[in-house]
């Protein structure tokens, strides 16, 4: 069972729908008991850094999920914020994230990014992944995900780099740390590309 | 061309951020229905069938307006946005009614990815910063309608669907727009609205210098060529429009339609040839 972190932020939904598709069972977790039965968890995010922790933290959840995350090893995913709230902070914010990358969230250096539109990276980019294995499983060379944001997560391990993408700098996309993963595209939003990825982490 | 290999994946050097061509679809009373001059509205069709044909096509982004909203006062369509959002398999960003923080909050939780405002930022500027702090600068989208007013036809910024004149001039409002904390910016012609006579050239060039935001481009574009000559003179921008992705031919019959992998590629190595 695919559970799915409902604390108020991204889009729950479009994760459901396209786990429905499949074929794939899903539910949404609003409390630590919703957790329990999870196979795997999705941590969506759309909003500020701060904010969106707060919302965790506010949402009875968080010891469940440290807990099912840490010990007990259940693959999550970390979508955008959901992502970047897996670091340890933020230049977006003052409040502690998760801790469960050792990273940072910095913002992109605007004075590398060439052309005239500078900051939020928004729209579709390349991504170039590591292997084409794990996440990135059957994508093809075609493969180009939608990004929305102007902080980028930083892990100061690059063993936990499972792909980049280039925007000034090149920059983890996707991250992986045993059975922590986070992707600041949105795969939710991102066509037959999301949902392979979507589909390749529901096999993990 | 370099640029064509570029954009197709056939060269190493490959990595690229896309312009992104976006149909803006208007909900009224509502059904979709398309505007000239902003008036004249013309029915297209459902919006939900809508959006599952340009799922089909593989859309960058899709803009909605509800063009009730601010104009009578009323609450964007809850039901309506959530409906579209559960849809939509691209990103999606709603405009219409958005007054507060709060109903930023409760779209975006509704599974949209931005919110556009656009007389609510001209009432009460303020809104936008406290709006960023809670869903995020790159959610906040303004929707600047610009029209030639008065005796010499300079380019001022207008609201309300046009009906209100606010006395801004485009390019320093949207300067002040990114001070403000906008994420992105819709620039819409509304004397080219409907028209499909190409974009405003001279407009984009004056707004494009006063602001590094994504920009994103609205009103006027009539053919594929439109979009291919301001992404050649912009590089990576937003080309969106309503008639050309909903009508075809001269008698502007309903037919839903989006430029196909190859022509898209050809737009995104227009886009390289510019930088």
């Amino acid at each position: 069972m695919i559970v799915i972190v409902d604390y108020g932020l991204g889009n729950i939904q479009a994760f459901a729908n396209i786990y429905k598709r499949l074929d794939i069972s899903v539910t949404f977790a609003r409390s630590a008991d919703d957790l329990v039965n999870a196979t795997h968890i999705v941590l969506p995010g759309v909003g500020a850094f701060d904010w969106a922790m707060e919302r965790l933290n506010g949402s009875g959840m968080r010891g469940a999920l440290d807990r099912l995350v840490l010990e007990e090893k259940r693959p999550v995913l970390g979508i955008c914020v959901g992502m970047q709230m897996m670091a340890r902070r933020s230049d977006e914010g003052t409040a502690a994230g998760l801790g469960w990358f050792d990273a940072d969230v910095r913002r992109f250096d605007e004075s590398r990014i060439q052309g005239k539109t500078r900051l939020p990276h928004m729209g579709w980019n390349d991504v170039a992944p590591m292997s084409e294995q794990d996440l990135f499983n059957d994508l093809g060379d075609s493969a180009r995900f939608y990004f929305l944001h102007s902080y980028y997560f930083a892990p100061h391990d690059p063993a936990d780099v499972l792909a980049t993408a280039d925007y000034g700098d090149r920059f983890a996309c996707a991250v992986r740390r045993g059975n922590v993963y986070g992707v600041q595209f949105h795969p939710e939003k991102s066509h037959g590309w999301g949902v392979q990825l979507l589909k390749n982490f529901a096999g993990l | 061309m370099a640029g064509a290999s570029s954009c197709s994946r056939t060269s190493p050097d490959s990595e690229v951020l896309r312009p992104r061509i976006i149909p803006c679809l208007l909900v009224h009373k509502g059904g979709l229905y398309k505007t000239v001059g902003f008036g004249q509205p013309k029915y297209v069709g459902d919006p939900l069938n809508a959006v599952r044909i340009f799922n089909e096509k593989e859309v960058d982004e899709l803009m909605v307006i509800d063009i009730d909203a601010s104009r009578h006062g009323k609450e964007p369509d809850y039901k309506l946005i959530a409906n579209l959002a559960l849809e939509c398999r691209m990103p999606l960003c709603y405009g219409g009614g958005v007054k507060t923080v709060e109903q930023f909050d409760r779209i975006i939780g509704l599974g949209v990815e931005k919110v556009s405002v656009s007389s609510a930022a001209v009432d009460n500027p303020e809104l936008i910063g406290r709006a960023a702090a809670r869903v995020g600068s790159q959610s906040v989208v303004v929707v600047v309608d610009v029209k030639k007013t008065g005796l010499f036809r300079k380019a001022e910024v207008v609201t309300l669907n046009a009906t209100k004149r606010v006395g801004l001039e485009p390019a320093a409002w949207v300067a002040k727009l990114q001070q403000l904390g906008a994420g992105e910016i819709v620039l819409n012609n509304v004397d080219r609205d409907g028209e499909m006579k190409g974009y405003d050239v001279d407009l984009v060039d004056d707004v494009r210098k006063a602001t590094s935001l994504p920009l994103t481009v609205l009103g006027g574009a009539g053919s594929i060529d439109d979009l291919h000559a301001l992404i050649r003179r912009h590089g990576v921008i937003g080309a969106a429009a309503g008639s050309l992705f909903v009508f075809k031919g001269k008698y502007r019959a309903v037919l839903i339609n989006y430029p196909g992998r190859a022509e898209k590629d050809a737009l995104c190595s227009a886009a390289m040839a510019s930088s």
